[in-house]
């Protein structure tokens, strides 16, 4: 009975630290700016960042070489995107307000996947200038 | 027998634990979170141990059995030093320090005692089930006190972010920790259920890895923001 208790518990504080977790690294993504280059590949510079971008910023994330450094997080918030897919899917016909909270909560996974990318960039752009003198 | 898997998984924690320990040296970081680190290089020796056990003895040993479990809680009771610690971070200014120390300490004694007393009429079938359950009490405890934590650090709009994120992560931790031995509490014949822990203890030297590796000391996050869309 205890042990069922704690597993119950357990969870839903899993839960509760895994989203706020998530928000507080969105949060800090939040405030990154994002360059020209960037607004410019992922076709986001005459529009702002939509929920639904989230999927195909990764593939790009995906495509740079890895920093080493954020692979943990992406994967994390990765997840917790697909926890808003399914709470939105789930729930959403409960209440517009619902929707509202998820799309919104999408919007800044999308703008977190964007700025992992403008850092990939970055450090691809490092690579390349480290190796260009050995070339030569 | 240990696959593949099992030695990344041991070798992703030991390089994260032994990370967070250098770095905290190099950056002059080892002091002002003295309990935290000392807890990840406490963690580290135990992976050095956990591995000397496993080449030794073997994974079916009883000496790795008893050196895996027994370390284990241990560590748990240096991590609730840790928990102490960001405690004292996080309620600093209010001179609360004496309290917060005997309030865990009294708490600590207390989960002792429960799980001594559960064991006890148990008595037929000790070892196994006393691992299993004072494990899961003590995590539990665990999870409980980093709740109350999280909780102040709301309440007292924290702003830090480096913090902020150290007491999820210890969250995150401990209430995995806590369902799966809880969980192996209930279904005790479920083997799958043993190859978690390992996984669950990469997580708390990679989260506080990155944490004081990207997060600055005086990096400030709007946790008034953050509370009040939790609550929206």
């Amino acid at each position: 009975m205890i042990a069922a208790l704690i597993v119950v518990i357990s969870l839903a504080a899993l839960l509760q630290f895994f989203i706020s977790y998530c928000r507080s690294l969105l949060a800090a993504y939040g405030k990154v700016e994002l360059s020209e280059q960037v607004r410019e590949i992922t076709g986001l510079e005459k529009q702002p960042v939509t929920g639904e971008e989230f999927k195909r910023v990764l593939q790009l994330v995906r495509l740079c070489p890895d920093r080493g450094d954020d692979g943990v997080q992406i994967r994390l918030v990765g997840t917790y995107y697909s926890l808003l897919d399914l709470v939105r899917a789930m729930m959403g016909w409960l209440s517009p307000a619902i929707t509202g909270w998820a799309d919104q909560e999408r919007q800044s996974c999308s703008y977190f996947a964007a700025v992992a990318l403008d850092r990939r960039i970055m450090h691809s752009r490092d690579l390349l200038a480290q190796q260009m003198p050995d070339r030569v | 027998m240990l696959g593949p898997l099992n030695y990344i998984i041991w070798l992703v924690a030991f390089l994260a634990e032994g990370y967070v320990v250098v770095r905290a040296f190099a950056q002059n970081d080892f002091l002002p979170y003295f309990s935290l680190n000392f807890y990840m290089f406490a963690v580290a020796l135990a992976s050095v141990g956990e591995y000397y056990y496993l080449q030794r003895f073997g994974f079916a040993s009883v000496q790795y059995y008893y050196f895996y479990y027994y370390s284990d809680f241990l560590l748990t009771v240096f991590l609730f030093f840790a928990v102490t610690g960001l405690y004292e971070h996080v309620f600093r200014e209010m001179k609360l320090s004496q309290y917060i120390r005997v309030g865990a300490g009294l708490l600590l004694v207390a989960t002792a005692a429960f799980s001594y007393l559960v064991v006890l009429q148990h008595k037929g079938h000790l070892t196994g089930r006393f691992v299993v359950e004072l494990g899961q009490n003590l995590y539990f405890v665990g999870v409980v006190l980093t709740y109350l934590l999280w909780g102040a650090v709301l309440k007292l709009r924290e702003t830090r972010a480096r913090l902020v994120q150290l007491v999820l992560a210890l969250g995150i931790y401990f209430s995995a920790s806590a369902a799966t031995y809880a969980l192996r509490n209930l279904f005790t014949g479920l083997e799958f259920l043993k190859i978690i822990p390992p996984v669950v203890n990469t997580w708390l030297p990679l989260a506080w890895a990155y944490t004081f590796t990207k997060v600055p000391e005086d990096a400030r996050l709007a946790t008034a923001r953050l509370a009040a869309r939790l609550s929206r």
